[in-house]
């Protein structure tokens, strides 16, 4: 990939916080890589002791981000408002987890 | 977390004999039964809870590996186990290839901190390309116990 797409791109920041009650699981984690797949700007997760590629569930995984934990979510591309946007949504949705069961 | 916090070292299986994803489910609960870690009398409920979470999205997480999980308040820790089936087995996985790594965890119902130290350990260690096929070409259980043992001391996984 050429570096043009995110030559003089800004990096946009958006602070999110891990809201549903099992935290960044296996599921959360799947949907969250594969949405920020979807965008062509490089997502990055930062947490207090990592910064982890937001397009790899396992990168994703390695955070362990339980319940309650706070996170800035970087992107930088051309479509960085877009994408954070979405993925701020996935957060602010507790992806979609309600109540304690189906969440393992 | 590190892998001998939740991995029943009695319980590693180097070569499934399972070819599809309930049966490597099925073989690998059997093997936490035959170690002594799950009751006999909880492994049927325990096989259904786990498929129910596969039919909510497979846990293939890609580069041959699945995570097979669920909670079930038979346990009152986490419990866990690693097979490797040398052909792989189809699963649905996430990027579409065969699995042929496998960690089932089982844990309880009110730790979801523990679960999540699990996958993070695990999930680390699988970032690194060589670990991983090292793991699937080990030639029996204590092969892998020495791999987890050699990945816990490395104090990567903490």
């Amino acid at each position: 990939m050429s570096g043009a797409d995110t030559a003089g791109a800004q990096t946009l920041t958006r602070e999110v916080v891990v809201a549903n009650s099992q935290g960044l699981h296996a599921r959360p984690a799947d949907m969250l890589a594969r949405e920020a797949r979807k965008w062509q700007s490089r997502i990055e997760l930062v947490g207090e002791a990592q910064r982890v590629d937001g397009k790899s569930i396992l990168d994703v995984l390695t955070l362990a981000a339980e319940a309650g934990t706070r996170l800035v979510v970087e992107a930088t591309g051309p479509d960085a408002r877009e994408a954070l946007e979405a993925i701020g949504g996935l957060f602010e949705r507790k992806f979609n987890e309600h109540g304690t069961e189906q969440t393992s | 977390m590190k892998f001998s916090d939740f991995v029943a070292t009695d319980a590693i299986r180097a070569q499934v004999k399972a070819g599809t994803k309930e049966g490597v489910i099925r073989e690998m609960v059997q093997s936490l039964v035959d170690a002594n870690r799950i009751a006999a009398s909880d492994q049927e409920s325990i096989v259904k809870a786990i498929m129910k979470r596969e039919d909510l999205g497979s846990t293939g997480i890609g580069r041959g590996v699945a995570v097979p999980h669920t909670k079930h308040p038979s346990v009152t820790r986490l419990v866990g186990t690693v097979a490797v089936s040398p052909s792989g087995i189809e699963f649905e996985s996430l990027d579409g290839d065969p699995v042929q790594l496998f960690f089932l965890l089982v844990s309880p119902p009110d730790r979801p901190g523990d679960h999540l130290r699990a996958l993070e350990s695990i999930s680390r260690q699988l970032r690194d390309e060589s670990f991983c096929k090292l793991l699937k070409s080990a030639k029996g259980p204590v092969e892998i116990q020495h791999l987890l043992e050699e990945a816990d001391s490395q104090g990567v996984v903490s």
